[in-house]
């Protein structure tokens, strides 16, 4: 296999906290050397990557691919070209596609197909329950046998207590984490807003935030009473964010994420209806937004997503409520999460680590580091560089975004997953 | 301001009537004014003026409503319009088509005007981003957000029998969380420079942090209806009388019905309002509603000027 050497770029890591120039040696698929090229080393591509800046490959927590059941929205092809395109080697696909991941047979389909497209590793995550109905448990052993590596409910209802109960009993017998978005389905039933001024001047039905925090408070308790490992899907507020944080200093084993867009945009970027806003979990206060920005940088919150959602442009345009929630992402978390790094005042790696090697602690697979040994999955991109959000130049088939039009800074050069070029601007 | 972008031109005339949010307070007395004009038409025993003679009106309901369609129906005819009345509620929707399809489709028969009401709110602002220049779209009413014909008819009531809105006090009494009418009689008593605007209503019937919107909230309806002005009262639609909204219509009126004995707290001349239709027994007594205070019939009789003078405006350009 080709020995390539990553020349001249800066090199941030954030699992170790490196943020120098220097080169990147690959040999083997593999992280060779990192810094100063080792004797003797002699590599068959150099990569001039001056002005550069050379980070592991993004790791996603979520991302739709929308295969099986909703390629009118997107391809499992375009979705992987769209995370390459990202500087994303290593994402999670959520269950909630049609069927849903809830057979073995379908996520060895999922999983041989994106290894045949090999523009990123894609690790499923397998239905929490049968047709992610909440109420008989999907068959979560075989299911990881079959390469998921959680278990989730998507955005479909949480079982009820009694069934979550036993899915979480059930999960803890094998060690697998159960992912949950914290949202009571009674209390946010009907609702497409944030409980808050703008859904009140714009008459939408609301969703309050202790949807959010009921969820949460009921999720935590059965993890006491299970013993489950459990990560907290798209937290929306600063409520929601204190609990988490209680449930850490006691040690619970718990992590969560956060959308990309839930820490740069709120409720009152909805305007007159821009269904465009219309996300899930709903964009809520400024205050929440500061207090998730915040909780990302010290730590309570583990890692931030694109929760990347192709929609198609028909469920869009239909008024605010009826729309189809969620945005494209997976070409925007790079200079979406830098940007977040910049106004909290975080050094890049610092920023980074968000979407690397915290995000891989998570799924519990070894990526997002630089480590020497690791796979070589990089993503090299251009810091300084502006670009203005272009749909139609999005490589995702997902053109919806509310960042349509706005100038962000940072944009990915050229990807590599195991060594080879999978993606160059 | 986005509102006076989609529904007030670079010229601040009127391109569409969505909503009252952010209509500047001239254009809303230039309505006002107009719609002094066609009462008076309306006095008249030959009904009818050619301002609108050649163009064709599509009341377009996503959602039925005999009395407001009608109301719409008889300005546009007053105004020499050809009307085109369209329950879409029961035909293209439920036959998968889009909402946008549908518009599509009646702009494609050379519509000059569309009259909207949909269940959802911001259907008419989708609409009215989407037709062709030089349609007008009016916002009939949407979901919860707004009403602005309504609200504006009520701005012209207020101002036929109180004069001036700078010294007056208004309380909106009822589901203010369901309700449109009640959003778009905000806006406009706030633009208008309504000194204090009051909602009262059980906790359940109020929308979060509504006192955002400027007004002062009541949930003890004495207390709310003190020195009162204007007295609305909303409707209270049947699907929200026993659940977890409200235990039931006779607790409601017992804490929120409109009586003569509550209407005492109010000033001596203060008048009452009602959007209607009226629930009697229930947000309001009869005697009241039958009442020497109560404009509840003006209402409608101002509604026609009021929404003839919006379509004037619209079509003439």
């Amino acid at each position: 296999m080709k020995r390539i050497e990553i020349r001249g770029a800066r090199i941030l890591d954030p699992a170790s906290g490196r943020d120098e120039p220097g080169s990147l040696c690959i040999a083997e698929g593999r992280i060779a050397a990192v810094g100063k090229a080792p004797d003797g080393f002699r590599a068959d591509e150099v990569i001039d990557a001056k002005g550069l800046a050379a980070c592991p490959g993004l790791v996603d927590l979520s991302a739709r691919l929308r295969e099986p059941g909703f390629e009118y929205k997107a391809t499992l092809e375009s979705e992987v070209r769209a995370a390459a395109a990202g500087g994303v080697t290593t994402l999670a696909c959520p269950p909630d596609t049609d069927p849903p991941l809830d057979e073995p047979g379908l996520v060895e389909m999922l999983t041989r197909r994106a290894a045949s497209l090999d523009c990123a590793h894609v690790h499923p995550l397998g239905a929490l329950t049968v047709g992610l109905k909440g109420e008989r448990l999907a068959e979560m052993a075989q299911l990881a046998q079959a390469g998921c590596v959680g278990f989730f409910q998507g955005n479909a209802e949480l079982p009820d207590p009694a069934t979550l109960l036993q899915a979480m009993r059930y999960a803890a017998t094998f060690g697998f984490t159960v992912w949950l978005r914290p949202q009571d389905a009674h209390l946010a039933r009907g609702g497409v807003a944030h409980d808050g001024e703008v859904a009140t001047r714009l008459g939408l039905p609301p969703i309050p935030v202790v949807a959010e925090t009921v969820a949460l408070r009921t999720i935590i308790e059965l993890m006491a009473a299970t013993g489950a490992r459990v990560h907290v899907a798209r937290l929306s507020s600063a409520a929601g964010a204190a609990l988490i944080a209680e449930a850490k200093a006691r040690g619970a084993p718990i992590t969560c994420d956060v959308g990309i867009h839930h820490l740069h945009l709120c409720d009152r970027d909805i305007g007159d209806f821009d269904a465009q806003c219309n996300l899930s979990p709903p964009l809520r206060d400024p205050s929440d937004r500061q207090r998730l920005r915040e909780a990302l940088a010290d730590g309570t919150i583990d890692a931030v997503c694109s929760d990347h959602t192709p929609v198609d442009d028909d469920a869009k345009q239909v008024p605010f409520a009826e729309a189809e929630p969620g945005a494209t992402g997976l070409e925007l978390l790079l200079p979406l999460t830098l940007q977040w790094g910049r106004e909290t005042g975080l050094k890049p790696a610092a920023a980074l680590a968000a979407v690397t090697h915290r995000a891989a602690r998570v799924l519990g697979v070894p990526a997002g580091t630089l480590e020497p040994g690791a796979s070589a999955d990089i993503c090299l991109f251009d810091p300084a560089r502006p670009w203005i959000v272009t749909p139609a130049a999005l490589a995702s088939q997902g053109k919806n975004t509310p960042f349509q039009g706005l100038e962000l800074t940072g944009r990915v050069v050229r990807t590599l997953l195991a060594g080879r070029t999978v993606y160059a601007a | 301001m986005s509102h006076a972008s989609l529904q007030v031109g670079p010229d601040g005339r009127l391109k569409h009537l969505l909503t009252t949010e952010g209509l500047p307070a001239e254009l809303v007395r230039r309505i006002l004014d107009a719609a002094d004009q066609f009462v008076s038409v309306s006095e008249r025993d030959v009904k009818k003026v050619p301002i609108l003679r050649g163009k064709s009106i599509f009341n377009v309901f996503f959602e039925g409503s005999t009395r407001t369609r009608t109301t719409f129906e008889i300005a546009a005819k007053r105004l020499s319009a050809d009307v085109i009345n369209l329950n879409v509620g029961v035909s293209s929707t439920s036959k998968g088509e889009t909402l946008l399809d549908t518009v599509y489709n009646l702009q494609a028969m050379d519509a000059d005007m569309f009259v909207v009401r949909h269940s959802q709110s911001g259907a008419a602002h989708l609409i009215a981003r989407h037709v062709k220049p030089g349609v007008a779209v009016i916002n009939a009413g949407d979901g919860r957000h707004a009403h602005p014909t309504q609200g504006l008819l009520d701005m012209y009531t207020i101002r036929h029998y109180k004069k001036d809105f700078s010294a007056l006090t208004v309380a909106i009494v009822g589901d203010v969380l369901h309700s449109r009418v009640a959003r778009s009689q905000i806006h406009a008593l706030k633009t208008l420079g309504v000194p204090e605007v009051r909602v009262i209503a059980p906790k359940t019937l109020l929308p979060a942090a509504v006192e955002r919107l400027g007004v002062r909230v009541f949930n003890d309806m004495a207390a709310g209806l003190r020195d009162c002005d204007v007295v609305i009262m909303l409707r209270l639609q049947n699907e929200r009388m026993n659940g977890a909204l409200l235990p039931s219509s006779g607790e409601f009126f017992k804490c929120y019905g409109l009586t003569a004995e509550k209407l005492a707290r109010a000033k001596p001349d203060a008048i009452v309002m009602h959007p209607g239709p009226m629930n009697r027994g229930i947000e309001i007594d009869s005697p009241v509603a039958d009442g020497r205070q109560s404009v509840i019939l003006p209402q409608v009789t101002f509604g026609i000027a009021v929404r003839m003078a919006v379509m004037s405006m619209l079509g003439s350009a």
